[in-house]
C-alpha cells in the first residue's frame, strides 16, 4: 500500500510539472482529488484494512492528500500570478503626446467679463439687473436730465426709430426704472438701492478698429442717505482691482455729464506699465477707464425720490473695452463677428 | 484749444511754482490737458539782432546775395543769404556760428563757393509764425546782438486742453478764465485786466444800434477810427501763433486776440456799411455771402446782424463779405455781444459752419463780459497805436439778463457729499479764489455764483460740491467703504434661466456663444434667400442696409453659420439676444429676448441632428425646470422654415418656441452639404414657468420586470399615450429598445419596467396590464408585430 502511495506521489508530481494553464490543473486536481480520483479511491480502499493498517495507512493517504492539494493550491497561487504578469506584459505603451481633442464650446468674451462683474457686484450685494434695448427718449434723456437740445444729445448719435422710440445710447437709460423699482423699499424700509445692470447699447456711427455701433455697456448705481464720492472712489477701486485682479491705482478728473454732479472721469494706472508710461497709456501712465460720479439730485428727483435726503453715485463701465483690454482683443469688431476662429478661445474664465 | 504759460503769466505770478506739475493739477481739476506739453523756443539758441550792412550779388548764382552783416560783436560777419527781401540796412534775426535753430546747429557752410559764417532767419524758422517769404523784419530800435529772446517771447510753454472737456464751462474758453483756475490751484492772486474807463467817452454821440430780438441777449458797440497800423506787435503774433491761429492784419489779429484772452468773440464792422445796427431774424429765406465768400442759405430762424433790413453778419457766427474792413476803412464798428446759445448751435449746425466764434457763443457766454471785452480792446489798441480815436461813446443795449443765482447749504451737506472732513475756512478760501461771493453766518453759507459761471455751469448746490472738491483735490481724498444695513440679495429668475443655458449648451454639448446685431442685414439675407421681413425700422440708419429690426436671431445666426461653414464638419452656436415682434397696443416694440441655437453638420443625418436638438431642449428644461417638453406639429411661415419637421416647443401647456430644419433652398445657401436645424425659445416665456420641485422617490428594494412589445407604428406618441392611460402605478419607465423599417411599415419595439416598492411582482399581474395597453392600442388601429 505505501509502496503505491509513493508512486502515486511520484506520478502526481510528474503529471504537475507539465501543467500549463489552469484548465490543466484542474484536470489534475479532479484526477486526483474529485471523487473518483486516485487519492479519493485510496480512502475507499482502507475500509478493507483492519483497524491497526488502517491507522497507518490512513496516515500516509492523509499525508499524500495534504500534499497533493498543498501542490495544487501552490500552482494555482503561480498560474494565477502568471497569467496577470502576462497580462501586464502584454500591454502596450499608449503614446500620450499626440495633440489633445479639446472639443469644447465657448462663451462670449462679454459673458465672461460680465459675469465677473456681476459676481463682484453680487459678493457686496448689488443686484443685477436687466433691461430693454430699445426705450424711449424719457428714459435715455430726458429723466436723465438732459432735455430736448441739450449739447450732450450731439455728444451721442442715436439710432431713431420710427415710433419714436430709439436704440438705448448707454445704459444709464435703464436708471428711473431702477430708481422707481426700489424707492419704496428704499423709503419706507431704508433698505439701499444697489444695483449693477449690464447691458447693450448703439450709437449710429461708423465702424472701424477702435468704434462699434454696438456694444455693452455696465451701469452701476448705489443710494442711499450718506452716499458721498469718498464711497465712490473706495467702490470704484475695489471693483476695479478685483476684476484685474490686482492693486489698481485709480485717479478721478472733472468729467461733464448731464445726470451727474460732480462728474468725473475715472483713469486707472496702465495695466501694462503700472504707470510709469508705455505707447499703450500714449507715455501718460493713466488709462481713462469709465465715467462716474454722484447722481444729478434732478435724475433722483425724476425716479422719485428726494435728494435732499438721499445721495448717491453712479458709474459705467465699458464692459466691451474692459473685455478686450482683458483678452488683448484689437479689432472691436470681431466681438460681433460671429467669426469662430476668434470667439471659440474663449473658455470659462472664472 | 493751445494755451499759452506766458499769457496766463499776464494775469498770475507763478514765479517759483513748478509749471508742469500746476498743468498736470489743472488736468485733474479742471479740464483734461492733452499728453504733448510743447516746450516753445527750447531749441532756438544764439539767434540775436543783426543789421545788413551791405548787400551785394552773388557772381554764381542770382538768387544767392553775399551780406556784410554787424551782429553787435565789433565787426562784419559775411553771410550768404537767398531771401528775396535783404537790403542794407535792414536788421533782422540772425542765427551766429554755433547757435542752434531747430535740430541744425549753424557752422560756417559754403554755398556756391562763398563761405556763410551764420544765418539769416525767416520767422518760419525760428518757429514763431509760419511766414517763410523771407528773412524776418526787426524794427531799427532794437540794438544790434541783442538776443532774439531778450526781446520777443519766443520761451513759451504751450499746452493743449481737450475742447470736449470745457463743453460745460463756458469762461474756460480765454486765458483769463483759465488763469483764474490756475491762481485758484496755485494759491496766488488773480490779476484784474486793464482796461479803459470807458465813462470818459459818454460825451461821444451813440451808435444807432437796436435788438430786435431777444435771441440777443446783450450787444455792445463802440466806433473808432484812424487805425494805421497794419501788422501786429512781434509779441501778439507769436502769442496767436503759438495758439495755433495765423496772424492776417492789425485788427483781425486784435479780435483773435482778445477772443483767445476773454473768450469773447469780437467783430469788426466798416462803420459805412452799419449806420443802423438792428438785430433779427427774416420771415423769408435767404442767400447771404460771408466774408469767406461763400454763399449760405438763411432761412427763417437765423439770427442776423443788419444793417437796417440789409444783412450783414450771421449773429455769433461770421460776418459778411460786403461789410468787411477794406482798404479805405477809416471808422469802424467793434461789435461785442451775446446770443442765445442753443439758437446759435441749431444755427451752426444748419449751416454746417463752426467758427471759433460760434463754438464760444454755444457754451452760453457771460454777458456781464461785453462790455469788459469793448473796454479791454480800446486799452490794447490805443496802447499799440496811440492814433486811434475813439468816435462814440459805448452803445450797450442788455435785453436778456442771466438769472442770479444765490445758492445756500450748510456744513453738513457739504460733509454728506464729500465723505470726507474739508474745513470751512478751506471751503470759503476755495470758493473766493474762483470768483464765487461767500457768506458764513449761523452754520450757513450763502454763495453768490459769479456772471462767468452762472449762465448753465453753476446752477444748484451740488455744483458747488464740485468746486470745493475739485479744488481740494481727488487725490487727497480719504477712500471709505459705505455704512449701509445688508439685506439678501435674489437674482432674477430671468438672468437664473440665462446663465444656466449658457453653460449647458457651452459645457455639455460644446457649443459657441455668438453676438449679432440687432437689425436684418439686407445684402446678407438676400444672398441667402431670406426675406427681410416688415418690421419696425430705424430713421436715421446712415447704412440702408441695416434699417429694419430683426423679428428673429435664426436669419443672422444663418449668416455666422454661412460666414464658418469652413470651421469644422460639425460645430453649433447659440446667442441670447434681442428681436422686436411687431408693436404693442400703445405703439412701443414689443421686444423679446429669445435663445437661438443653429446646429449644422456634415457627419450626421438630418434626423439624428434634429432629435439631438429635441434632446437638447428637453436637457435644458428638465435641468432648469424639472419639466418634460412636448412638441406640436407647427405651420410654416418664414422663408427660412421647412414646412416639414417644424414644431412648437410646448412646457407647461405653453408654447415657448419652436425647432425646426432649415428649408432646402436657404440652407443650400448656407452650405450645399450640411443639415442644418435650429431652435428658438422665449427666454421670458420659459422664466415665467414654475420650477417644479424634486420630487425623490426610493428605488425598490425588491427587483422589477421588463417587458418587451412590438407594435406596427409610424410614431411613438399613441403607444406612450395608451401605457400612460394605463395609470398602473408599477410602470416606472417606458423606453424605446428597437425600431425596424420595411418597405411598408414601421414598428417600434418598446421596453416598460414594472416594480412595487413592497414586493416582487409576478408575472400574471404585470401581463394584465399589457395586455390592456395592447387592446387599448389594437382599437386605434395600432397591432401587434406577428
Amino acid at each position: 500500500m505505501t509502496d503505491k502511495t509513493s508512486q502515486i506521489k511520484q506520478e502526481f508530481f510528474e503529471k504537475l510539472k507539465e501543467v500549463k494553464d489552469i484548465a490543466d490543473l484542474e484536470n489534475i486536481k479532479v484526477q486526483y482529488l474529485g471523487k473518483n480520483g486516485t487519492v479519493t479511491a485510496l480512502m475507499k480502499d482502507m475500509k478493507t484494512l483492519d483497524a491497526d493498517m488502517k491507522k497507518q495507512f490512513g496516515q500516509v493517504v492523509n499525508q499524500l492528500k495534504t500534499e497533493v492539494s498543498n501542490a495544487v493550491s501552490d500552482k494555482f497561487e503561480e498560474l494565477k500570478k502568471a497569467a496577470v504578469e502576462k497580462e501586464i506584459n502584454s500591454m502596450a505603451d499608449f503614446d500620450v503626446s499626440t495633440p489633445a481633442n479639446l472639443e469644447r464650446g465657448s462663451y462670449h468674451p462679454i459673458t465672461l467679463v460680465q459675469r465677473e462683474c456681476e459676481k463682484i457686484f453680487k459678493s457686496m450685494g448689488f443686484t443685477v439687473e436687466d433691461y430693454s434695448e430699445i426705450v424711449t427718449d424719457y428714459e435715455c434723456f430726458e429723466s436723465l436730465n438732459i432735455p430736448k437740445h441739450h449739447p450732450a444729445r450731439d455728444m451721442q448719435d442715436t439710432y431713431y426709430l420710427e415710433n419714436g422710440q430709439l436704440l438705448k445710447t448707454q445704459t444709464s437709460a435703464a436708471q428711473n426704472a431702477i430708481y422707481k423699482k426700489y424707492k419704496d423699499a428704499l423709503i419706507n424700509e431704508g433698505k439701499p438701492i444697489k444695483a449693477i445692470f449690464p447691458g447693450r447699447c448703439f450709437r449710429n456711427e461708423a465702424t472701424d478698429a477702435c468704434h462699434e455701433n454696438t456694444f455693452f455697456q455696465m451701469e452701476g448705481v448705489m443710494v442711499d442717505k450718506n452716499i458721498s464720492i469718498s464711497n465712490l472712489i473706495f467702490f470704484m477701486k475695489t471693483m476695479l482691482s478685483e476684476v484685474f485682479r490686482k492693486d489698481i491705482k485709480v485717479r478721478l478728473r472733472p468729467g461733464f455729464f448731464p445726470f451727474v454732479e460732480p462728474g468725473f472721469e475715472l483713469d486707472i494706472s496702465c495695466l501694462i506699465c503700472g504707470g510709469d508710461g508705455c505707447p499703450s497709456c500714449k507715455h501718460s501712465g493713466w488709462l481713462e477707464l469709465c465715467p462716474c460720479g454722484m447722481i444729478h439730485p434732478e435724475v433722483l428727483k425724476a425716479g422719485g425720490i428726494d435728494p435732499e435726503e438721499y445721495t448717491g453715485f453712479a458709474f459705467g463701465l465699458g464692459l466691451t473695452r474692459l473685455a478686450m483690454m482683458k483678452y488683448g482683443v484689437k479689432d472691436i469688431r470681431d466681438l460681433n463677428s460671429g467669426n469662430l476662429k476668434s470667439l471659440s478661445q474663449f473658455t470659462d474664465d472664472e | 484749444m493751445f494755451l499759452s504759460m506766458n499769457w496766463i503769466s499776464d494775469y498770475v505770478d507763478l514765479t517759483g511754482i513748478d509749471k508742469l506739475k500746476l498743468i498736470n493739477k489743472f488736468s485733474l481739476s479742471t479740464a483734461e490737458v492733452e499728453n504733448e506739453i510743447f516746450f516753445k523756443g527750447s531749441d532756438i539758441k544764439g539767434v540775436v539782432v543783426a543789421e545788413i550792412k551791405e548787400v551785394n550779388d552773388h557772381p554764381n548764382s542770382k538768387k544767392l546775395h553775399l551780406l556784410k552783416v554787424d551782429a553787435g560783436d565789433g565787426k562784419l560777419t559775411e553771410v550768404v543769404c537767398g531771401a528775396p527781401n535783404v537790403r542794407t540796412g535792414m536788421k533782422t534775426a540772425f542765427a551766429k556760428v554755433g547757435a542752434q535753430i531747430g535740430e541744425i546747429e549753424i557752422t560756417p557752410r559754403e554755398l556756391a563757393g562763398y563761405v556763410s559764417n551764420g544765418m539769416c532767419c525767416s520767422e518760419k524758422e525760428i518757429g514763431i509764425s509760419d511766414n517763410h517769404d523771407g528773412i524776418m523784419e526787426i524794427t531799427d530800435d532794437v540794438k544790434n546782438g541783442t538776443d532774439l529772446k531778450e526781446i520777443y517771447e519766443i520761451d513759451d510753454i504751450v499746452f493743449e486742453v481737450d475742447n470736449k472737456s470745457l463743453t460745460n464751462r463756458p469762461d474756460l474758453w480765454g486765458h483769463y478764465g483759465i488763469a483764474r483756475e490756475f491762481a485758484a490751484l496755485a494759491g496766488r492772486e488773480l490779476k484784474p485786466l486793464e482796461t479803459v474807463d470807458l465813462s470818459k467817452y459818454d460825451n461821444l454821440p451813440k451808435v444807432d444800434m437796436k435788438i430786435e430780438d431777444n435771441l440777443c441777449q446783450r450787444y455792445s458797440c463802440m466806433q473808432v477810427r484812424n487805425i494805421t497800423r497794419s501788422v501786429s506787435p512781434v509779441n501778439m503774433r507769436i502769442r496767436l501763433f503759438y495758439c495755433g491761429m495765423r496772424a492776417i492784419n492789425f485788427l483781425a489779429d486784435m479780435t483773435n486776440y482778445l477772443m483767445l484772452e476773454m473768450g469773447q468773440p469780437m467783430h469788426a464792422f466798416d462803420s459805412r456799411k452799419i449806420e443802423k445796427i438792428r438785430i433779427k431774424r427774416f420771415d423769408k429765406p435767404f442767400t447771404f455771402k460771408t466774408l469767406d465768400g461763400v454763399d449760405r442759405n438763411i432761412d427763417e430762424n437765423t439770427l442776423m446782424i443788419c444793417n437796417d433790413n440789409t444783412p450783414v453778419a450771421i449773429a455769433g457766427i461770421m460776418g459778411g463779405l460786403d461789410s468787411e474792413i477794406v482798404e479805405d476803412t477809416t471808422t469802424l464798428t467793434l461789435e461785442s455781444a451775446t446770443f442765445d446759445a442753443v439758437s446759435i448751435r441749431k444755427s451752426t449746425v444748419r449751416l454746417a459752419h463752426r467758427t471759433d466764434a460760434s463754438m464760444r457763443y454755444e457754451k452760453c457766454l457771460d454777458p456781464e463780459m461785453t462790455v469788459t471785452a469793448i473796454a479791454r480792446f480800446i486799452k490794447l489798441l490805443t496802447d499799440i497805436d496811440d492814433k486811434v480815436e475813439v468816435v462814440s461813446s459805448l452803445t450797450d443795449e442788455y435785453a436778456v439778463k442771466y438769472d442770479k443765482i444765490n445758492l445756500d447749504f450748510d456744513k453738513k451737506f457739504v460733509d454728506r457729499y464729500t465723505g470726507i472732513e474739508i474745513d470751512n475756512d478751506t471751503i470759503i478760501k476755495t470758493l473766493k479764489s474762483l470768483g464765487f461771493g461767500v457768506e458764513y453766518e449761523n452754520d450757513k453759507f450763502h454763495v453768490d455764483v459769479p456772471s462767468w459761471r452762472a449762465t448753465k455751469d453753476v446752477t444748484i448746490k451740488a455744483d458747488i460740491i464740485e468746486e470745493i472738491t475739485r479744488i481740494y483735490g481727488y487725490d487727497n481724498f480719504d477712500v471709505n467703504t459705505a455704512l449701509a444695513p445688508l439685506y439678501p440679495v435674489r437674482p432674477a429668475e430671468e438672468k437664473n434661466v440665462e446663465e444656466k443655458i449658457k453653460d449647458i449648451l457651452v459645457k455639455r454639448y460644446s457649443m459657441h456663444e455668438l453676438h449679432s446685431y440687432v437689425w436684418a442685414y439686407y445684402d446678407e439675407y438676400k444672398e441667402l434667400g431670406i426675406e427681410v421681413e416688415d418690421n419696425i425700422k430705424i430713421l436715421n440708419a446712415t447704412n440702408p442696409n441695416i434699417e429694419t429690426i430683426r423679428k428673429s436671431i435664426v436669419p443672422t445666426q444663418l449668416c455666422q453659420v454661412r460666414y464658418n461653414n469652413s470651421y469644422a464638419p460639425d460645430f453649433a452656436v447659440f446667442e441670447i439676444g434681442r428681436v422686436v415682434d411687431g408693436m404693442t397696443a400703445d405703439n412701443l416694440c414689443n421686444e423679446k429676448k429669445k435663445l437661438t441655437i443653429t446646429m449644422y453638420s456634415k457627419t450626421k443625418s438630418m434626423e439624428e441632428l434634429y432629435i439631438q436638438l429635441r434632446d437638447i431642449l428637453c436637457v435644458i428644461s428638465d435641468d432648469i425646470k424639472h419639466k418634460p417638453l412636448a412638441f406640436e406639429k407647427m405651420q410654416a411661415t418664414h422663408s427660412y422654415q421647412h414646412p416639414k419637421n417644424l414644431n412648437a416647443v410646448i412646457c407647461d401647456g405653453k408654447a415657448i418656441g419652436e425647432m425646426g430644419i432649415i428649408h432646402p433652398v436657404v440652407s443650400k445657401k448656407v452650405d450645399k452639404k450640411a443639415n442644418i436645424v435650429y431652435a428658438e425659445i422665449d427666454i421670458n416665456d420659459f422664466a415665467d414657468i414654475k420650477n417644479d420641485s424634486i420630487v425623490y422617490s426610493e428605488p425598490s428594494r425588491f427587483p422589477g420586470m421588463e417587458i418587451d412589445v412590438t407594435f406596427v407604428s409610424s410614431v411613438f406618441a399613441p403607444i406612450g399615450n395608451a401605457v400612460r392611460e394605463e395609470n398602473c402605478k408599477w410602470i416606472k419607465d417606458i423606453k424605446i429598445v428597437d425600431t425596424y423599417v420595411d418597405d411598408n411599415s414601421k414598428s417600434i419595439t418598446v421596453r416598460i419596467f414594472f416594480s412595487d416598492s413592497e414586493r416582487t411582482l409576478v408575472k400574471d399581474e404585470v401581463m394584465k396590464y399589457v395586455d390592456s395597453i395592447i387592446e387599448r392600442l389594437e382599437k386605434q388601429g395600432i397591432s401587434l408585430k406577428k
